[in-house]
């Protein structure tokens, strides 16, 4: 038994898609919109808040109470990617000044050191700069669990990286993202000497 | 006016297009959700934003003098510590910050959200990069 035609169908699905275009769209103009305004040549989406960033409760007592992101972070030197925070930078202007303890007998620990990581590949080597990390770290979050403390005495594999492990422990969760591959690839292998036994 | 370069379009073409997908928290970078124990328990779960500590503490005051280890979930942490000055509590004592008495502010989280950290490392991209 023929099915009854129903002519407006088409009609129906088109006005739907164009809805759907259309609403993309003006959420995707509205995301653009502060980095076209601002003109930096850094994306800076704006913040969520917190009542519309899909885990707050927007009808818990907590909203209009705890600060929001925009209001805190906007003033921070900006970046392109994880929070539009350079936390380093955030650090050295001054922006901030994040305590490094709060019991009056722990020793504060930074290193000025960097660590280069060639292995000649496709890729730029990396460069691992300990001031940056110690700024934020102290020398037990990463040795001995994650890292040994010698050079060339670890091996480093994106795929684990990728997966959470190693710098994607932070890289990925609070530190800047890893789709930001050139901020630690960043000593062009023809710069770099190779030497016969690692 | 300058023009953000072509990668940065796509990177928040791709961000906003996913605003659209169900079930993807969109949620501060670094938020991280405890909800280990919450919905059993009739409260709301936790939400601890990491921006919002970072601009005042640094990683090393809670991952080493308040015993966090470096991955969410790794610690179980109690309302009982929290009142007996462990973890949170150690901060979160009506000293240095509102004590374990304004339980709203912490346990602000969406009813059956799943405990976990925002990002993570496909950092809410399409697909494995």
């Amino acid at each position: 038994m023929p099915r009854p035609a129903r002519p407006l169908r088409g009609h129906t699905t088109a006005l739907l898609l164009v809805l759907l275009v259309a609403g993309w769209l003006l959420v995707v103009g509205a995301a653009l919109w502060p980095l076209v305004a601002a003109g930096q040549g850094v994306a800076r989406p704006t913040w969520r808040p917190l009542a519309r960033d899909g885990v707050h409760d927007p009808k818990g007592p907590a909203i209009g109470q705890l600060q929001e992101p925009a209001e805190a972070l906007a003033a921070l030197p900006p970046d392109g990617a994880g929070n539009s925070v350079h936390w380093i930078r955030a650090i050295d202007s001054g922006a901030i000044a994040p305590r490094s303890q709060i019991l009056p007998g722990t020793v504060v620990r930074t290193l000025d050191q960097d660590i280069i990581v060639a292995k000649f590949g496709s890729m730029p080597a990396v460069k691992f700069p300990h001031r940056q990390h110690t700024l934020w770290l102290d020398c037990s979050n990463c040795h001995e669990k994650l890292f040994r403390s010698k050079a060339g005495a670890n091996t480093f594999s994106m795929a684990a990286i990728l997966n959470g492990e190693q710098c994607g422990l932070c890289h990925g969760a609070v530190a800047f993202p890893l789709t930001e591959c050139n901020r630690c690839h960043s000593v062009p292998n023809a710069s770099l000497q190779r030497r016969r036994t690692p | 006016m300058r023009w953000a370069p072509a990668h940065r379009w796509l990177q928040a073409a791709l961000l906003g297009g996913l605003w659209l997908l169900p079930g993807v928290a969109p949620a501060e970078y670094g938020d991280v959700v405890l909800n280990h124990r919450s919905d059993a328990a009739g409260v709301r779960p936790v939400v601890f934003p990491h921006w919002f500590h970072r601009i005042r503490f640094r990683c090393k005051v809670c991952h080493t003098e308040l015993g966090f280890e470096m991955r969410a979930g790794s610690n179980q942490v109690l309302m009982t510590d929290i009142l007996d000055g462990r973890f949170c509590g150690m901060c979160h004592n009506g000293q240095i910050a509102w004590g374990p008495d304004r339980c709203d502010l912490c346990h602000s989280g969406l009813k059956g959200t799943p405990p976990g950290i925002v990002g993570g490392p496909q950092t809410s991209g399409p697909g494995r990069w």
